[in-house]
């Protein structure tokens, strides 16, 4: 059969549309639509996943019994422990710490330096990853870190832009907490070596970006969370801290009120190990991967959601499970690179959302959801959208305006990451647009916390991705890597000081599962799901209708 | 507007294949790879990722990120026919027909424990942790390797010059993938030693800057403190005025 005929990376069809974006370029150099009314705003957000309906259900027992939240979550909760309380042994614990910490990405990470640094016996720390240690979101953020460290700005300033990002439902104090300790983070950063942009007389680059009154953003190139996350986990190993790898948790103990320990599995061989300890930190990131309504995610292999499912169990407390933030541009094309994060950044520097027109349709920095539902009507209401071979729908994100707005060689400069992620699949983004569509970004709600970490549950503490209050129902760019940094730190603090009152161990019990089981029964959910889900399944269909279960 | 949970059935549709697995019913195209000397026929224009998962594998070494950033993914290749050993991360490279590979999921690499307090950015701080950095032979095989495009050979090299800025600058894309050591005839673990000199760069060439330093001292001193504890306090009413007072920085 005859291939299907690229020119430089695109399929020829998608040249000669190409050329229309080409034609109008110039135009639209100087033109930027109009940012949208509020009316318009609503408008638009009922094709938004998150407005349109259909998408979620109410949870039905539980501290969050009445609220709503994405199917694919709710799934999660209404389904049975993968362990059963009656065959695993608790009797002789494999590791008996101080302080678990549960996923090491920032704030796993982050917490672990703390606690040691505030006198927790670095033998008496676990860190236990699903993956290799590093392997998460924090790894893949590009965009930036914020911090109000400017002359012009300040922590209040940041508090009021998060705020007002977030719809005013984030939780004030957790919320002060962020822009306080921001300049902290960023000085801890430096000290530990991470490399920081820096403008020639030494200062920081800060840049513009969404919802923000002030240039506030630092990056590592595009590479930050990578820059972050890699200078922590040298800074960890150097310690020696203790840190086991694919070994998830799958479930909490408890000695029927407080946290006391964690059941293990290994990925390899099948088998569980139990780990007690005194205080736990609980740090799983977030749940791209649970794709929900059917769209794809930014998000690494391992965010599954793992974190809530468990905490939920022991009957820690959420909110703002409502929302869920798509990210505008995500990859439309090529095939393989679907869903992958385009950051928002490169419309910060003037690259444009143009349908197959040429028509610049939408003012680039509307808020995420707004600008991702203006993508979408473009695509499947006004019928303007790219159709790709696979059948995928995507505008154009104009990246060449980049290079006409800023000059040549800004795109390699600012972007190298993004730039070879194009090149490998022979396209030039220098060149030529690139074709977007709203991914599966951010879980915004979460476990809700206090100040430093502490939860509903004694001994459980939580940071990160996986905690919910900061962002509220919308998180700004920029304020996760930053959350993650500062709880992390404040959890492993918190962490120190409860160990300091020569805290016992308690006892270790399953004994949440039953009764959590009976919750399933009460609430009528029929169902022979299993959470927590671990890793998403990707095999193929044919594959999978042909297994058969030897050993 | 129309059906919007109709439009979401659209989207949910065209991603099925992403997001599920594919059906080998949508394939027009094939090509065939093997993977630890086994053949597969799979769909053409897969990454080797998502070709081994729609071969049967269920990935638990090998993948990470799924997106170029972390590392996990490292493999090494050949085309039938062609003597030349390729490298790739394969959440980011195109199956090609004839492809044969394994991937490389763990580098048995040496690094060392340091205190960065108390090394100074020089040959000195590189010597003392990675004294097999002299050993480099200039082959060039790192730089090869490298699926990032990074120059290895020219940051070592900087690297047995005591320059520690040049070194950080140029290994900064590196993902720790692992694929430089596996190559070097000088048993070099390339990658750590880079990790070394780019928080010696930061920490000690571009140490934090007056501005943060000062910020840091006025949070210590509580001089924001009163005014986030006033805007924790307000309602939401009044936090909204504020908030759309509050003057934007002109770009
Ligand atoms: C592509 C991308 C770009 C982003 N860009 C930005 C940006 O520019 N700025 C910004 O501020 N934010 C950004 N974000 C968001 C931000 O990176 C994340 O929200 C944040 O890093 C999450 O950190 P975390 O430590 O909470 O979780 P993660 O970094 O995801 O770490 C959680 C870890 O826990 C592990 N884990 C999960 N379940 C278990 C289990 N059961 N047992 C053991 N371990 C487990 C995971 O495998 C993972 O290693 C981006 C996110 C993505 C995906
Ligand atoms: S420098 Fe080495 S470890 Fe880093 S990306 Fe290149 S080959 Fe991989
Ligand atoms: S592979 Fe080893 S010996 Fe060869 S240039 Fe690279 S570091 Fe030197
Ligand atoms: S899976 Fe992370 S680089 Fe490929």
């Amino acid at each position: 059969m005859a291939e299907l005929k690229f020119i430089e990376g695109y399929p020829e069809y998608m040249r000669k549309l190409i050329d229309i974006v080409n034609k109008t370029r110039q135009a639209r150099r100087d033109f930027t639509p109009k940012a949208m009314t509020m009316a318009e705003r609503d408008e638009v957000l009922q094709v938004h996943p998150d407005y349109a309906p259909g998408g979620k259900r109410q949870i039905l027992f539980g501290p969050n019994k009445g609220d709503m939240a994405a199917n694919e979550v709710v799934d999660l909760l209404e389904a049975y422990p993968v362990v059963d309380s009656k065959v695993i042994n608790l009797s002789n614990p494999d590791y008996s710490v101080d302080l678990l910490i549960i996923g090491g990405g920032l704030a796993g990470t982050t917490a672990a330096l703390w606690a040691y640094d505030k006198g927790v016996n670095k033998d008496k720390i676990l860190l236990v990853n699903k993956l290799r240690h590093g392997d998460s979101n924090s790894m893949m953020a590009e965009g930036g870190t914020q911090s109000a460290d400017r002359e012009n700005d300040s922590p209040a300033r940041h508090f009021l832009d998060a705020i007002g990002g977030g719809h005013f439902t984030n939780k004030p104090d957790v919320l002060g907490a962020l822009a306080e300790d921001a300049p902290l983070i960023m000085k801890w950063l430096c000290d530990l070596g991470a490399m920081i942009d820096r403008n020639d007389d030494g200062t920081f680059v800060e840049t513009a970006f969404g919802g923000a009154s002030r240039r506030r953003m630092h990056a590592c190139r595009d590479y930050t969370g990578m820059e972050e996350l890699r200078v922590l986990r040298d800074e960890f190993r150097s310690r020696q801290i203790p840190c086991l790898e694919f070994y998830p948790v799958v479930e909490f103990l408890t000695d029927g009120n407080r946290l006391t320990g964690a059941v293990l599995f290994n990925l390899e061989t099948g088998d569980y190990k139990i780990v007690q300890s005194k205080v736990v930190i609980l740090s799983t990131g977030g749940f791209g991967r649970l794709h929900i309504r059917g769209f794809p995610t930014t998000n690494h292999y391992g965010a599954t959601a793992d974190g809530i499912v468990m905490a939920y169990r022991v009957g820690a407390k959420l909110r703002d499970t409502d929302t869920v933030q798509y990210h505008p541009t995500g990859a439309a094309f090529p095939q393989q690179i679907i869903g992958l994060l385009l950051t928002e950044k490169l419309r910060g520097m003037g690259a444009q959302p143009v349908n197959i027109e040429g028509e610049a349709f939408v003012y680039p920095l509307e808020p995420r959801d707004v600008e991702a539902a203006s993508f979408i009507r473009e695509c499947y209401v006004r019928n303007k959208g790219v159709v790709t071979p696979t059948g995928m729908k995507g505008v154009w994100l104009d990246t060449p305006l980049i290079e006409v707005k800023n000059g040549s060689g800004a795109i390699e400069k600012a972007f190298p990451g993004m730039f070879r992620m194009f090149k490998r699949f022979d396209l030039d983004i220098r060149k030529d647009p690139v074709l977007v569509f709203p991914t599966l970004h951010y879980q915004n709600g979460g476990i809700e916390t206090d100040p430093w970490g502490k939860t509903n549950i004694e001994s459980l503490l939580v940071a990160g991705e996986v905690s919910g209050g900061v962002h509220g129902k919308n998180r700004l760019m920029g304020n996760s890597t930053l959350d993650c940094l500062v709880f992390g730190r404040r959890a492993g603090i918190t962490a120190s000081q409860i160990l300091n009152n020569k805290l016992p161990f308690g006892k270790l019990t399953l004994e949440h599962l039953p009764k959590y089981i009976a919750q399933l029964k009460n609430a009528n959910i029929n169902t022979a799901r299993k959470a927590p889900i671990i890793l998403p399944d990707y095999r193929g269909k044919a594959v999978l209708a042909r297994m058969i279960d030897v050993f | 507007m129309p059906e919007d949970s109709n439009i979401m059935d659209k989207i949910a549709e065209s991603n099925r294949s992403v997001v599920t697995g594919i059906d080998e019913k949508e394939i027009q195209y094939w090509v065939t790879i093997s993977v630890l000397g086994r053949k597969y026929r799979v769909p053409a224009g897969l990454t080797i990722m998502q070709a081994m998962e729609f071969a049967g594998y269920r990935l638990i070494r090998s993948c990470g990120c799924r997106a170029g950033f972390c590392g996990a993914c490292t493999t090494v290749y050949r085309i039938e026919g062609d003597y030349r050993l390729k490298t790739a991360m394969a959440c980011q490279t195109r199956v090609e027909d004839g492809m044969y590979l394994t991937q490389i999921p763990f580098t048995p690499a040496e690094r060392s424990d340091y205190d960065l307090d108390k090394l100074r950015p020089g040959i000195e701080a590189l010597l003392n942790n990675y004294p097999e950095i002299l050993k480099c032979l200039g082959c060039n095989s790192c730089t090869k390797a490298c699926p990032q495009d990074i120059d290895v050979m020219e940051y070592i090299a900087a690297g047995k010059r005591g320059d520690i800025a040049v070194m950080a600058e140029i290994s900064f894309d590196c993902i720790q993938c692992g694929l430089c050591a596996m190559r070097c005839p000088a048993e070099l673990a390339q990658y750590n030693l880079a990790q070394l000199a780019r928080r010696l760069h930061g920490k000690y060439n571009t140490p934090a800057p007056e501005h943060l330093n000062k910020r840091v001292e006025e949070i210590i001193q509580g001089k924001f403190t009163k005014e986030l504890e006033d805007l924790i306090k307000m309602s939401v009413d009044e936090l909204r005025k504020v908030y759309t007072a509050r003057d934007i920085e002109p770009e």
